[in-house]
């Protein structure tokens, strides 16, 4: 369905589902900003099960897409995660053998309105069109075998870059897809993001954005004002 | 207009009600119980509503705050939630609490962006039944309702019939019910929504462009029980249809 946003996507499973998995709070440092109040209500005790989320299919672009920023919004956080691409269905997976059903990696620009709560946040936060950047290809498990040790520079028009590295996450990707797949199966070409970390930048009509990793490429991307059609 | 998606006899049919179960497009007609029943048109975005009924909102009423006139609660589902009719559907054993909910589920027929309430109604293709587990659990307050409870393999059960939106002429005026065992629990009808169809879609195509196939789970009445492995579960809308699942344990997964 989506096949088109990634053009090097050619070996197994061919193309993309359309499905997008968000993973929140993966970083400690991000879990430890949040303190005591993780504790307390209205989250009560820290998150179990990985924090996640849905990206719906009118967000998702490629590589140098403009994203529209509405007009309520003064800003966008420009989240930036490797993306996971599912070579085939994951259901209760061990770690040990998650990679088997990795097909490749892809960088992900994962676009939001600013919020500080994680409890019940508005799917408009998340849902905006154009809002989840995938790109600029995919590359199979085989060339990058190990993705727990990437570095993501992260760059915003007019500010300094942010290097992200992989390492470190609360869940490495295998153990993230032992956790997902314990409760949901993934299918081929759906995609989850390993997740963000702590100190997210963001950027305003104008900027411009980009997400660069040696073994994959550079994923490119601006904000522009929401010109969004009214339909009948 | 009504129309299935099944499965027989080696390809995917299009099928249509018959006295005696449907008809293929083929000609040939079959008893419901000897096809596959899929979900009955191409899915896209899967939207629901949380309490979006105001009885469901004060049975949830102590766990849950949420006025008529705030912002319409909305979560997202994915494609690998979704079940046909006559399906069956994981209760994991360590559970103690999981419960179906019954809703109108609304497809979306023509892009909509920015549509003002007085429009909505022309961006509607049709409607169809839909059961939306959740396993309480596994609840927790971060990104609620979080995947783990509501993004469940076989967890949107969606069917049998898509109903054209010329036959329905008051999709605000159904009766919805559920019945476990052939036991009613819950009833209620689609005029008691906090936001209405034409609300809903105003709303979410203010921020989202709604395309051809995506489908708003309209949210649920109240009289949700707690399920057990081997359970029947009907959720039924007149004029709409009747959708059956079957609640298996563990031991078919070999877990």
């Amino acid at each position: 369905m989506t096949a088109s946003l990634l053009p090097g996507f050619d070996f197994a499973p061919w193309q993309l589902s359309g499905a997008v998995y968000g993973t929140l709070l993966n970083d400690p440092a991000a879990l430890a900003a949040i303190g005591d109040a993780a504790h307390a209500a209205p989250y009560k005790t820290p998150p179990r099960a990985p924090v996640m989320y849905i990206k719906p299919r009118n967000t998702l672009s490629g590589d140098g897409a403009a994203t529209g920023v509405p007009p309520d919004a003064p800003s966008l956080e420009i989240a930036a995660s490797l993306g996971i691409v599912i070579g085939r269905a994951t259901c209760r997976v061990r770690a040990q053998d998650a990679m088997t059903h990795v097909a490749g990696w892809t960088l992900v620009a994962d676009l939001s309105v600013p919020h500080d709560s994680y409890y019940r946040p508005s799917v408009r936060l998340k849902a905006l069109d154009g809002s989840c950047l995938l790109g600029p290809r995919v590359v199979p498990l085989a060339q990058l075998p190990d993705p727990d040790a990437l570095t993501l520079t992260l760059a915003v028009s007019g500010a300094a870059t942010h290097a992200i590295s992989t390492a470190g996450m609360q869940r490495g990707v295998a153990q993230l897809l032992q956790d997902v797949s314990a409760f949901m199966t993934l299918s081929a070409g759906d995609i989850l993001m390993l997740g963000v970390k702590a100190g997210t930048p963001r950027a305003r009509i104008g900027d411009r954005f980009s997400i660069a990793c040696a073994q994959i490429g550079t994923l490119h991307g601006h904000l522009v004002a929401e010109t969004a059609q009214e339909s009948a | 207009m009504k129309t299935a998606r099944v499965a027989y006899a080696g390809a995917i049919h299009e099928a249509y009600p018959h006295a005696q179960g449907l008809q293929l497009a083929d000609g040939r007609v079959l008893r419901e119980q000897d096809v596959v029943w899929l979900v009955p048109f191409a899915v896209g975005t899967i939207i629901a509503l949380g309490l979006n009924y105001a009885d469901h909102v004060k049975e949830l009423g102590k766990e849950l705050t949420v006025k008529a006139n705030d912002e319409p609660l909305v979560f997202l589902k994915g494609p690998g939630s979704l079940l046909g009719h006559r399906g069956m559907t994981r209760r994991p054993k360590d559970v103690s609490f999981m419960h179906y909910e019954c809703e109108l589920a609304v497809v979306i027929g023509a892009s909509a962006r920015n549509v003002k309430p007085a429009d909505a109604m022309r961006h509607v293709a049709g409607y169809t039944v839909c059961n939306d587990y959740a396993i309480r659990d596994y609840l927790e307050n971060w990104y609620r309702p979080n995947l783990r409870v509501k993004n469940r393999d076989g967890a949107t059960v969606l069917g049998p019939w898509f109903v054209d939106a010329a036959d329905v002429p008051d999709p605000h005026r159904l009766t919805l019910r559920t019945l476990v065992n052939g036991m009613p629990t819950q009833s209620g009808n689609t005029a008691n929504m906090v936001n209405d169809i034409p609300a809903l879609i105003a709303y979410l195509s203010s921020f989202m462009t709604l395309q051809a196939g995506d489908v708003i789970l309209t949210g649920t009445p109240d009289g949700v029980v707690n399920v057990n492995v081997g359970d029947e579960v009907v959720t039924e809308i007149d004029g709409i249809g009747r959708l059956v699942n079957t609640i298996i344990g563990d031991d078919a997964f070999g877990i």
